[in-house]
């Protein structure tokens, strides 16, 4: 690109350095902003994440959080979400898994302080049985009532055979036109 | 006939689910703890962070924990009630301040009273977890024996204290 060109994109970014760089010669000016450019990454640091000292450890903890809701989101799980409670929970999962609790045990912990609720996959219970088998009741029912229908169906379409009245009717009616016919 | 009115009979029924379902309060999670022995803690005091509280000095006694945040702005809400509350000398109310810088705690504190007979640190939100704390300000109502009986999450209303909370805390003090 041409570099005058480009300056003058610069210059017409900002205002008080724009105003300061045109002070500066050309040369001075790209000096600069090849500074400027370098320094940048630098200020979009943020505050360091806790490293995970075991990758072991935080693949295991990403994979029991996934399976778990995030209560003060509740359409997220505490893996995805970035709330304060998912943060604090992640945490102590982390915690529990390097004291060597198995999963099982940690889901337990989590359950017996915030309900069922926390988990994804509601555990079969008298009061989940209908939201488990529900649909396979709508299934039942929907296929009941199906071939109830085609049964009432195939009859209803089955030639009835005439009756010898209106077998008669049948013939007088075509004679009729028969004769009709040869006139 | 019966074809016109199946529809619509579905129709109805489906509605009325729905209509149900809307009405529904998806923060109002059950509490698991409620029944169960009230987790135990031991923190610093608020004020006097030297001092330890332990949640079995409150044993033989009817009490409500009250969790709460200066951060937290529906706490702002709850707190002329629990003020009031106070005044009335029927229960004790602990605080547990959840996740709070200190001087902020009691700087609030004192621009809007101190409703708590004592008040603890939880800085690190751990005794949050073990008492399944995930929206501030929750109230506890735990009984002489340290069972909790009842758990209030989101502010104290009017409504709330005088329908459920002060008949329960007088049941159980009886």
């Amino acid at each position: 690109m041409n570099l005058k060109l480009f300056l003058k994109i610069i210059r017409n970014y900002g205002g008080l350095t724009t105003a300061w760089l045109q002070t500066l010669s050309c040369k001075r000016q790209v000096v600069f902003l090849l500074f400027i450019l370098i320094v940048s990454p630098f200020s979009w640091a943020k505050e360091a994440l806790p490293v995970a000292e075991n990758p072991e450890i935080e693949k295991r903890m990403i994979a029991l959080s996934e399976e778990l809701r995030c209560l003060v989101c509740q359409n997220e799980s505490l893996a995805g979400s970035r709330s304060d409670f998912a943060k604090d929970i992640r945490r102590e999962i982390r915690e529990q898994l390097i004291a060597n609790k198995s999963d099982k045990e940690i889901t337990d912990f989590l359950v017996a302080r915030y309900g069922d609720f926390v988990l994804y996959r509601p555990p079969v219970r008298t009061n989940t049985m209908l939201l488990w088998f529900g649909p396979f009741i709508f299934l039942l029912i929907g296929a009941c009532v199906l071939i109830f229908y085609l049964k009432q169906r195939r009859k209803s379409l089955q030639e009835s055979p005439l009756s010898n009245d209106q077998l008669k009717q049948a013939e007088t009616l075509l004679k009729k036109s028969s004769d009709g016919d040869s006139t | 006939m019966i074809r016109y009115l199946l529809p619509l009979a579905a129709f109805i029924i489906l509605a009325v689910f729905l209509l149900v379902g809307l009405n529904l309060n998806p923060r109002k999670v059950p509490s698991p703890l409620i029944g169960k022995p009230a987790p135990v803690f031991k923190l610093q005091q608020l004020h006097e962070p030297e001092k330890i509280l332990e949640s079995k000095d409150n044993l033989g006694k009817v009490w409500l924990l009250n969790v709460w945040a200066s951060w937290c702005a529906s706490c702002r809400d709850e707190h002329p009630l629990l003020v009031q509350l106070a005044k009335s000398d029927v229960v004790p109310i602990y605080g547990l301040n959840y996740k709070d810088k200190r001087d902020l705690a009691i700087q609030w504190l004192e621009q809007l009273g101190d409703p708590y007979t004592k008040s603890v640190m939880d800085t690190e939100g751990r005794v949050g977890i073990e008492y399944g704390v995930y929206g501030v300000p929750e109230t506890y109502v735990i009984d002489k024996s340290g069972i909790i009986q009842y758990k209030q999450i989101g502010p104290v209303t009017v409504d709330v204290l005088e329908k459920t909370i002060l008949p329960l805390v007088k049941e159980l003090q009886g």
